[in-house]
């Protein structure tokens, strides 16, 4: 697929929505305004932008506790994500979710998660029921650096691999698990060594490079659709706030933290699409500006909704 | 009506339900070629091929997990686990994700998967592959808990399960693999949630269910002769359970024996128990009594396993024991 002008700024558009998206969240939630707890994405943009812009409605993903970025990629609704962080009826799942259990079946989003690793098997197990149908879907699962180091990911990658099942598992290597840096939680540097285990393909990328990303999202799912087989992608990246709002990270190194700012996604797409003349910075203003309104107006939308009624706890426990 | 065994009603009911839904298949350990630890999937392999009945990795996590994810993609997966015992390792995609996803998704998604596993002691299989740990599922909300007693009700109960768009747990005794009944042939479905008098009687209710059933009515022929008619309830699923036709039964005998294989602590006899003094209090003339296994790993030696295992003898005992 050409990187073109219109593709390249729509990767920006995405970007930029998540970017909004959880700013807003971090204000939110500084205002008392969100319950339970939230796991932003801000710095990570480019993973879920880059990966799924390869995919299409019919194709799967799997999430985890940080997923908004991996929602709105996929065609999330913001107003409906919005009001599930509020808790109101009218979210994605009538508040009974909030935001570690956001999902979109129609969309292929088979859910955030609030277990660490648990969409492993999950996305296996829907990449398992597309060549059941033989159908060309694939799935795709989000999983973190310290995810990688739960059986979940071992009985995954290897049931996978001798299925030749259509699953791209796409670790997210933002180098903490919780408070855990990544030397301090494995022996080996780059998570993709590990594919070679499962005798499957295995890759590291710049994870703060949306093209870079899309690139190898784009090589992997072509394989997979094509019927060749799973694959790993690590996407090197970093969770610019602590593992949730209200945790000060004081286990990460302040030059570390202010390196990778300087590495964030979004300014180094902007650079780039300046360069290629694709945009002026006026036309990129607009475009965050634009987002933000977006964002605005799930916040009203959210703010202007129901609670959920009472009796609702006692719904949707069993189908039929 | 044919005559079948348990085992063969159960893999009777998976053919079936097979040939009616192409979106119907069987994944496990040993499944396919061997046709499963306990013969029970023998022939499936060669009818429906390794596409439908597929042997798996040890991988309990991958094997659950798996089917819930294709389960939310629109399949109809049937998960042997191949004993009981080793739900422990695939736990998390049961009780986190198959039983919640529905509720967190607002009933924006199903799961209709079944997780069929045999349970159980009796075989000197020890600790580890002979427990019964019904009362892990009956406790999360959105799962279904099925543990049938004879073959007619293997095959009707388990076509509901695979029909059902619930995460449904049924649990099949080692113990009853072997027993033989009559089973409709063809397509024969069960509701789950009714209970089945397996024998009327009206002096003392007795509720059990899955292979403590079959001891129930043998410790009621022997009760009979000595007077007393006891009615055995197999409530057939624990969730969801047929209250009313527990206390419709205690309503009529006035005293109530729960025989359980589990361990007693937290059993699901404390459950009937808890809902039997709750709304049937005025109904009873005696304290309710339950009959189980002690509160200790399953031991080894057959002597041992025979000293923990409840028996007709100690049901007779406990029914008498309230006369």
């Amino acid at each position: 697929m050409e990187l073109t002008k219109e593709k390249l700024l729509g990767f920006y558009e995405t970007m930029m929505t998540i970017r909004a998206f959880e700013s807003k969240a971090v204000a939110l939630f500084a205002e008392n305004k969100l319950p339970g707890f939230v796991h932003l994405y801000l710095g990570e943009e480019a993973v879920a932008t880059g990966v799924c812009a390869n995919l299409g409605t019919k194709d799967y993903i799997t999430s985890t506790h940080r997923g908004h970025g991996h929602l709105i990629a996929k065609g999330g609704k913001v107003d409906l994500m919005m009001a599930e962080l509020f808790g109101k009826a009218t979210g994605y799942c009538k508040g009974k979710g909030g935001s570690m259990h956001i999902a979109d079946v129609d969309l292929g989003i088979l859910g955030a998660n609030g277990i660490v690793g648990a969409g492993l098997p999950i996305a296996v197990g829907a990449a398992f029921a597309s060549k059941y149908r033989k159908s060309d879907a694939v799935a795709v699962c989000f999983f973190g650096d310290a995810a990688s180091n739960r059986g979940t990911f071992h009985e995954s990658l290897n049931m996978a691999s001798i299925w030749n099942l259509p699953v791209v598992f796409v670790c997210e290597n933002n180098m903490y698990g919780i408070s855990l840096c990544q030397r301090d939680h494995m022996n080996i540097c780059d998570i993709s060594d590990r594919a070679s285990s499962y005798g499957i393909p295995g890759i590291t990328v710049d994870g703060n490079d949306v093209i870079a990303v899309f690139e190898a999202a784009s090589e992997a799912i072509k394989r997979a659709r094509r019927g060749d087989g799973p694959s790993l992608i690590e996407c090197k990246t970093w969770r610019q706030r602590g593992h949730f709002e209200g945790d000060p990270a004081i286990y990460k190194d302040p030059a570390e933290q202010q390196s990778w700012l300087e590495k964030d996604p979004l300014p180094r797409l902007a650079k780039r699409l300046i360069e290629l003349k694709y945009a002026t910075q006026t036309e990129l203003d607009q475009i965050q500006a634009s987002a933000a309104e977006q964002i605005e107006a799930a916040v009203k939308y959210a703010e202007s909704s129901p609670l959920p009624a009472l009796t609702d706890v006692l719904t949707d426990v069993y189908a039929g | 009506m044919k005559q079948m065994t348990y085992a063969e009603a159960i893999r009777d009911a998976m053919r079936v339900e097979m040939l009616r839904d192409p979106n119907v298949y069987l994944q496990g350990e040993d499944v396919g070629k061997f046709g499963g630890c306990f013969g029970v999937t023998a022939g499936l392999f060669a009818e429906f091929g390794p596409g439908r009945i597929i042997d798996t990795p040890i991988s309990e996590t991958a094997i659950i997990g798996s089917a819930v994810g294709a389960a939310a993609a629109g399949l109809r997966p049937i998960a042997e686990i191949m004993f009981v015992d080793f739900t422990g390792v695939c736990m998390d995609e049961l009780f986190n994700q198959a039983a919640k996803m529905r509720y967190m998704f607002g009933g924006k998604a199903k799961i209709p998967m079944v997780l069929r596993t045999p349970c159980g002691a009796g075989m000197s299989a020890a600790a580890q592959h002979s427990q019964s740990m019904e009362a892990w599922f009956t406790h999360i909300p959105g799962v279904k808990t099925v543990m049938p007693s004879t073959p007619a009700d293997a095959k009707g109960l388990l076509s509901a399960a695979i029909r059902d768009d619930n995460p449904v747990v049924f649990i099949e005794h080692k113990q009853l693999f072997g027993l033989s009944g009559d089973v409709p042939e063809g397509e024969y479905v069960l509701p789950l949630g009714k209970a089945d008098i397996k024998r009327t009687g009206s002096d003392i209710t007795i509720v059990s269910w899955s292979w403590m059933v079959q001891k129930a009515l043998a410790a009621a022929e022997i009760l009979a002769k000595e007077g007393i008619q006891a009615e055995v309830l197999d409530p057939r699923t624990l969730v969801p359970l047929d209250k009313e036709a527990i206390l419709q039964s205690v309503g009529k005998t006035n005293k109530l024996v729960i025989v359980q294989e589990a361990v007693q602590t937290s059993g699901f006899g404390g459950e009937i128990s808890a809902i039997v003094a709750e709304h049937g209090f005025d109904l009873l003339d005696a304290p309710i009594k339950r009959v189980t296994a002690p509160d200790t790993p399953v031991p080894f030696s057959p002597v041992l396993e025979q000293a923990y295992l409840p028996s007709v003898e100690k049901i007779v005992a406990a029914v008498k024991s309230l006369f």
